[in-house]
């Protein structure tokens, strides 16, 4: 390992623009003419639209145009739809209902868009859009998913009966009963995944441009994938073929999911740019990101976990409802099925599972994938079933894990998922050590004496990362290949540019995948770029999400780094009149191994582009390309440790400390996984302690704002106690499994064990805010 | 339309701004200065904090107009000289920021914390102050790291054991 190579706490490249305040974000953008758009969004949840009056919206002050469903219909611009087919039990497909850029005859959330202004100003814009006089006839509402499946209930879709989506089966029923009928305890719980949006604090923006001399658009936005967004606005919704369409993806201030869909702002301002002839920008404000962001999570499950009588898991059966929303967002099929129920074996060798997942139209926003999605649901059905397990078993939770730990490798779980590797018992005694967790009755007593309430609990994780073969989730029903793309491009004086289709929003992609060019060649890391993020620029890729970055951006450069390299000792051989199997790169010099014959790595470059002297038959330069898709997932796990003291007087939960013990196999730079696995824990604590979203009745979301939505601050959170264990992942070429998601997925679970421990009531739900966890001590009472 | 004069980051510039523009907007559209930034509608993520005749100021709660007359700095003003401030090398060598969204903002809040505070910070203070800053990616470990770090550096006094 060099000072900047891989395993190299090389700090970010990326840092000198941020804190400088020279960051480029899409609201950063102006071009010359820009106008500012509004949009007129739905104040009911469920209504028919009777009528559209512009007239009184188009005399106002600065306004440029008002454009409605029915004009962007009859341009041909196409529905939004969902990638990822997912059939019933009975063989049926999902059931789509049609969701328009723009309403026409029919809202469906609070927060639909309806129409689009366009002004000289964003006040002006936003001033005409209150003047759009938009009529309505309410319909009946429904929010919640278990209230959407009941007979009787409103109606969302016509495509939907019952508004059930999908009706959706994994995993062997039958055996799974059988495992039951012989099982000598069962645990029952009824768990709910609490709804949350996620608030990047970026909000979503967009700048259309529509270039009418070269018939061309170009397109700016806050997106995780812009490759993904040109295919789709290009192949489905009809905005202008790919070879027209420039998508870029600039600075973008934080995802964590909500950036992966293509929203009907994008297309609607770059549709609109040319039917007004001026650029169109966009920026949400937070209370529309809250409206119309994907949210995340809102799962209601029933779980059932069998045990013989040595407490081993015998059979194991999930029952899940999940909300969807008003209308499929992109891959929200994927998350309550492919992301969750494959992961319900959780590190425990458990012969038998059987799941049946539900998924349900409402009137709320739509639901799609967040920090995890779908692996933090599994995780904290398997992890709270374990724990109360251990309580009503009265066994050690750790000893109870530990007993059914999944040890041998390749594992194959009965829900698809075949784990490659992993040492679970490695991150349980870290995470116990770390934690002392063998002292905590001492520290209980010490804590009663103070009027305290102390808990502690556990959460093992497992996870998927690098969602692969494309093979695999082509036949699965995903409408898109997993792979990724980069080329690496060695300049003639010997600099490196690294392109990739993978898209960095925090992750710190451009110092990391640098340190991958350094290692290989001996470079300064300086001299290494990293280009992303522009369709003019990369060709093609499949962005940013699912931890997927490190396990399959990281693991195309190499080959196109394998490729650079071979050429490049070709060269050189050449060059120093050696064998070609001699050769070896190391600290910026080309050299004969054993011999001080060397060429520095500056004049190989040089030579691959004068041309001047060459290995007979080599075509000039120094770039090469490569796709890599994974042969597997990759497979994160780890022990997260959580102890609180409760104020029984308030129900006040101070988090005492919080011990993370991951795997993530090999590491790039330990600083950015560090960081990547702080912010997932509070994102995962936010949903354990803070984070609750709430419609009324009527559909009117209640937490529309930072005032009412409760954000994790920096009072909040402890410090972390976080360490990593290391079993090399054997799928991609790195070892890498993946951190991005981890804090999210482990944390939630070992919250609420730690609290229900601390109270003594095992009956609490998420957000565990003092009222909640009050109203818990008093009913245990 | 207000007329609006400040000294910001150490110019003298004027301008016309319509009367309901806020600070933040008339530093960025206005004067071009993007690194303040917006992330909420009701001042409570703090994105946007500036100095106001050198104390922090959330400037989506400030109209352009009311700040006439102010001496402004803003994140790109907060080291003129090229180097960077001992906040700015503390955030990047401490991993303080990731999607850079909030760093300004905490940036700026920050150095007036550390201003406030002649006699040093511990961490449970770093944390109270903060309320006002909201970050999405770094979970604020770091940052709280970093802020005591740059408050140490500084020499305003040793760092008190949290």
């Amino acid at each position: 390992m060099g000072v900047e190579g891989v395993g190299a706490r090389v700090l970010r490249k990326e840092d000198r623009r941020f804190i400088t305040g020279k960051g480029k974000y899409t609201d950063d953008m102006f071009v010359p003419g820009m106008k500012h758009a509004a949009f007129v969004r739905s104040l009911h949840a469920h209504a028919k639209v009777t009528g559209i009056k512009v007239d009184a919206a188009k005399a106002m002050p600065g306004v440029i145009g008002v454009l409605t469903g029915k004009e962007l219909k009859a341009d041909g611009i196409g529905n939004l739809i969902c990638g990822w087919m997912i059939h019933s039990k009975d063989g049926t497909p999902m059931k789509m209902g049609a969701w328009s850029p723009l309403a026409t005859d029919t809202v469906r959330y609070v927060g639909d868009a309806v129409a689009i202004v366009i002004a000289d100003s964003k006040g002006q814009a936003r001033d005409a859009a209150e003047a759009v006089e938009v009529t309505y006839e309410e319909l009946p509402v429904v929010v919640s998913a278990v209230a959407a499946l009941k007979e009787g209930a409103p109606q969302l879709h016509p495509e939907a009966p019952g508004n059930l989506i999908f009706d959706w089966d994994l995993g062997d029923e039958k055996a799974t009963d059988e495992a039951f009928a012989k099982a000598a305890h069962v645990t029952r719980m009824d768990i709910v995944n609490n709804r949350l949006i996620p608030n990047a604090m970026e909000p979503r923006a967009t700048l259309g441009v529509y270039d009418a001399g070269e018939d061309h658009y170009t397109c700016w936005t806050t997106s995780q994938n812009p490759h993904v967004a040109r295919l789709v606005m290009s192949a489905f919704y009809n905005v202008a073929p790919e070879n027209k369409l420039r998508v870029i993806a600039p600075d973008v201030g934080g995802g964590f999911g909500s950036k992966i869909y293509i929203y009907p702002e994008e297309l609607v301002c770059l549709w609109a740019s040319k039917k007004t002839g001026v650029p169109v920008k966009w920026v949400a404000d937070r209370t529309e990101s809250f409206l119309a962001d994907a949210h995340g999570r809102d799962h209601v499950t029933h779980a059932e976990l069998a045990f013989d009588k040595d407490n081993r898991i015998v059979g194991f059966k999930v029952q899940t409802i999940a909300n969807l929303g008003a209308y499929m967002s992109l891959f929200s099929s994927s998350v309550p099925t492919y992301l969750y129920a494959t992961l319900l074996s959780g590190q425990y060798d458990i012969p038998a599972i059987h799941a049946n997942v539900k998924t349900v139209y409402t009137n709320t926003a739509p639901v799609d994938a967040y920090r995890g999605a779908g692996r933090p649901e599994a995780t904290f059905v398997v992890e709270r079933m374990m724990e109360t397990a251990a309580r009503e078993l009265k066994v050690s939770p750790a000893e109870l894990r530990r007993k059914n730990f999944v040890r041998s490798f390749p594992h194959q779980t009965p829900v698809i998922m075949c784990y490659d590797a992993g040492d679970f018992d490695a991150t349980l005694d870290a995470g116990m050590k770390a934690a002392d967790y063998a002292g905590f009755e001492k520290r209980r007593e010490e804590a009663a004496k103070r009027g305290k309430l102390r808990g502690i609990g556990m959460s093992c994780y497992i996870e998927a990362c690098g969602i692969a073969p494309s093979a695999a989730v082509g036949s699965l029903g995903a409408g898109v290949g997993l792979w990724e793309s980069a080329e690496v491009r060695v300049n003639a004086v010997g600099t490196i540019e690294i392109l990739t289709g993978s898209h960095s929003h925090g992750q710190g992609h451009e110092t990391t995948f640098a340190q991958l060019a350094a290692e290989r060649f001996g470079v300064p890391i300086d001299s290494v770029s990293i280009v992303h993020g522009d369709t003019d620029k990369v060709q093609m890729g499949m962005g940013t999400y699912g931890s997927r970055s490190g396990a399959v951006g990281m693991s195309a450069i190499v080959k196109a780094l394998d490729k650079v390299e071979a050429k490049a000792k070709k060269i050189a051989a050449h060059l120093l009149e050696a064998d070609e199997a001699d050769i070896e790169i190391k600290n910026g010099d080309v050299r004969v191994a054993g011999t001080d014959k060397t060429v520095p790595w500056f004049q190989v470059a040089l030579a691959a582009y004068t041309a001047h002297n060459l290995p007979s038959g080599m075509e000039p330069g120094l770039k090469e390309g490569a796709f890599y898709d994974p042969s597997n997932f990759t497979f994160p796990g780890g022990c997260h440790i959580c102890e609180v003291e409760v104020d029984p007087d308030t129900g006040t939960t101070e988090i005492i400390q919080f011990v993370a013990a991951d795997d993530f196999g090999k590491i790039i730079n330990p600083m950015i996984v560090e960081g990547q696995v702080h912010g997932g824990l509070a994102q995962g604590i936010g949903q354990a302690l803070l984070e609750g979203t709430h419609y009324d009745d009527s559909g009117q979301l209640l937490t529309a704002s930072y005032m009412d939505y409760t954000m994790p601050r920096a009072q909040d959170l402890p410090s972390f106690n976080i360490m990593t264990t290391e079993t090399p992942c054997p799928s991609n070429p790195l070892g890498i499994k993946g951190c991005g998601e981890a804090g999210a997925i482990g944390s939630p679970p070992a919250v609420i064990n730690a609290i229900t421990d601390a109270i003594r009531n095992n009956d609490l739900a998420m957000p565990a805010t003092p009222q909640a966890v009050w109203a818990a001590i008093q009913a245990a009472k | 339309m207000a007329k609006v004069e400040l000294v910001v980051n150490g110019r003298a510039v004027t301008g016309e701004a319509e009367d309901r523009t806020l600070l933040v907007h008339f530093l960025r559209e206005n004067l071009g200065l993007t690194g303040t930034h917006v992330g909420c509608d009701t001042s409570q993520c703090g994105a946007c904090v500036v100095h106001v005749d050198g104390r922090a100021v959330k400037s989506c709660t400030m109209l352009a107009a009311q700040a006439s007359g102010s001496t402004v700095t803003t994140i790109e003003g907060l080291s003129p000289n090229g180097e960077l401030h001992p906040l700015q090398a503390a955030f990047r060598e401490n991993h303080a920021l990731q999607c850079g969204f909030c760093t300004p903002g905490m940036l700026m809040s920050s150095a007036d914390m550390i201003r406030r505070h002649p006699e040093g910070l511990d961490e449970a203070t770093v944390r109270l102050e903060l309320e006002g800053n909201i970050c999405r990616c770094t979970g604020y470990h770091n940052i709280v790291k970093a802020v005591l770090d740059a408050s140490a550096k500084m020499g305003k006094g040793a760092v008190k054991a949290a």
